[in-house]
């Protein structure tokens, strides 16, 4: 394989790679504007769907639901998920310090169906025993998603902590701060990114979950992933195709948005890197 | 006078408090996600545990307790493995754990395959294309899974998408069946799962030095040879890493079997959800639960080993 060939081999791997991840969701917004009842027949135009979805009040109370669990979820989750960060990274070694990194990154990788009925269990016994939860909802859908999402944020928080140069802190131990004060004066704001990073993490982990939300949910609490499953459980539904529309947009914009900020951001960085070094 | 006293008590005890908070706040910063994670993360492993050895029984909670009080200071334990004799004796449970474990193997090599080549061509790429090749693997990553799958229902379907194409270009007169087949579920986890090779596999390569390719070259190395001695030998942590990501996660996947294998293809996480949920079998699901603790304990092992050694090395 000589060079040309090679990269010539990349370019289409590339290429079939990111029409597979992208046709399908391409797809579904095409279909979402068809006016058929049968999603993938063409019938024409219409932007009916996005009527009838939004008609629904069940759509509105579970789309509620997920951003007020999300919500929640996103900002304990990123306290602990900091908390446990500092005392990993900064901590050296501490008694149960491998229990407590195992336990960090397990949910990481952990099949969700376990997750979901080990939560459960827990709920049930903990009920039974000295009578709370009282009954499964709200409550019961964010402490599980926290437990998760915090794993997610110790894991952003670790690897800034490691990569982050320590010289400043430092120098502030130097000028007789001490270890409380450099922590939340100088680690802390430098911390920021990575944290608002976990935040979001946090908060997409949650909207997307069904499966730990479906055992640990109670009567009523209806998310916004349950509903949708319990929807196509059933087959294709245009309203469906409206619905992942508006989330695909919503992410992308998101996604774009934060990009962007993170371009001009470097280019700053630059800037007066420049600047600084023609001074 | 009365007030002033109150309130200098009130100050001494923030005093107290503050000076407790100096000396402690380590404690406390370890201590809360600590407790957190053994409350909600390690005791439910237990509770599954117990509840794997007791018996099903028509009651609320419906299963037998562990420990009974038979009669006032005498304690009765009670341990049953019917339900793990039950997992082994039954083919049904052998069978389902195999094809799992088929099915998620099979499906970690082909994101291997498809996500090799475009995390080596993302890294070799200049930067701007760089961070937009990049942006375009995150984002379905930050997209409902959910629909993600949902979206090929549509596409493998009798009536779908390729279906209707395929008919149209007069390829094939009748629909070809993709829908509730073993081939859509393996579709289904690489679409869902090709981001999660891709990333490790691109933070690997990142950090390699690439001058060691340029020296094999020049040492008169065949492409084919450098790519087999130097580049795999190298991106192997990277590989790992995917695919432990890939195929841990995959082996108890429950959405995409359910929603793409229809009732033709036994996994076991779709197992689980449904003794506990239709058949109400909380001990029967418990140890069915225990089990896919321990087939993939070794894998899960191996990742958290792997990524210790990484932040180590940062």
């Amino acid at each position: 394989m000589n060079n040309g060939r090679k990269s010539r081999f990349l370019f289409t791997a590339t290429c079939f790679g990111i029409a597979f991840l992208y046709v399908p969701m391409i797809l579904l917004v095409f279909y979402s504007f068809n006016k058929s009842r049968i999603v993938p027949v063409w019938g024409g135009f219409s932007t009916k769907w996005y009527g009838v979805l939004f008609e629904s009040e069940e759509v509105w109370e579970a789309i509620a639901l997920s951003l007020k669990i999300a919500t929640v979820n996103a900002t304990f989750a990123m306290i602990l998920g900091t908390l446990a960060g500092l005392a990993l990274v900064r901590f050296g070694r501490f008694k149960g310090r491998t229990l407590f990194s195992g336990m960090i990154s397990a949910p990481l990788v952990m099949p969700e169906v376990i997750t979901g009925l080990s939560l459960l269990l827990l709920f049930i016994t903990l009920k039974e025993f000295i009578g709370w939860p009282d009954q499964r909802g709200f409550t019961t859908i964010t402490i599980a998603h926290i437990t998760f999402s915090m794993a997610y944020v110790a894991v952003i928080i670790q690897s800034r902590l490691t990569g982050m140069a320590q010289d400043l802190e430092e120098a502030a131990q130097d000028l007789g701060a001490k270890p409380l004060r450099v922590l939340i004066d100088i680690t802390l704001p430098l911390l920021a990114p990575g944290m608002l990073a976990g935040w979001l993490l946090a908060f997409t982990l949650s909207l997307d979950d069904l499966i730990i939300a479906s055992f640990v949910t109670g009567p009523g609490a209806v998310t916004l992933p349950i509903l949708i499953y319990s929807r196509i459980r059933l087959g294709l539904r245009p309203d469906i195709n409206a619905l992942a529309t508006i989330i695909i947009l919503v992410v992308a914009i998101g996604v774009l948005v934060a990009a962007w900020i993170m371009f001009r951001q470097q280019k700053q960085r630059e800037l007066e890197l420049s600047m600084s070094e023609e001074a | 006078m009365n007030e002033s006293a109150e309130s200098s008590a009130q100050n001494r005890l923030l005093q107290r408090m503050s000076h407790l908070l100096q000396r402690n706040w380590r404690s406390l910063v370890l201590f809360i996600p600590f407790f957190w994670l053994l409350l909600f993360f390690l005791a439910p492993f237990f509770i599954v545990l117990k509840i794997s050895l007791a018996e099903s029984i028509i009651a609320s909670p419906p299963f037998t307790p562990m420990i009974e009080w038979v009669e006032e200071g005498i304690m009765h334990i009670r341990v049953v493995v019917d339900n793990y004799a039950y997992l082994w004796e039954d083919d049904l449970y052998a069978k389902t754990y195999l094809n799992s474990l088929k099915i998620s193997s099979i499906s970690t090599i082909l994101c291997l395959l498809i996500g090799y080549p475009m995390a080596y061509a993302i890294v070799r790429s200049n930067h701007t294309t760089k961070h937009i090749l990049l942006m375009l693997v995150i984002l379905p990553f930050w997209t409902s899974f959910l629909l993600r799958v949902y979206a090929w229902m549509g596409l493998l379907a009798d009536q779908g998408t390729i279906n209707n194409l395929l008919i149209a270009i007069g390829i094939v007169d009748e629909p070809i069946r993709m829908l509730y087949t073993p081939f859509a579920v393996y579709v289904g986890i690489v679409y869902t799962y090709v981001p999660f090779m891709i990333l490790p596999l691109y933070a690997n390569m990142e950090k390699l030095d690439w001058t060691l390719l340029e020296a094999a070259a020049d040492l008169g190395a065949k492409p084919m040879t450098t790519f087999f001695t130097v580049t795999l030998p190298m991106t192997l942590p990277g590989i790992i890493a995917g695919s432990l990501l890939v195929f841990i996660p995959a082996t108890g996947e429950y959405v995409i079997p359910d929603l793409l294998g229809g009732g033709n293809v036994l996994m076991i996480g779709r197992i689980l959800y449904n003794e506990f949920n239709a058949n109400i079998d909380w001990p029967v699901a418990s140890a069915v639960a225990i089990a896919l603790l321990l087939l993939l304990v070794l894998p899960m092992m191996l990742y958290q080993h792997m990524q210790a050694r990484q932040v180590e090395a940062e």
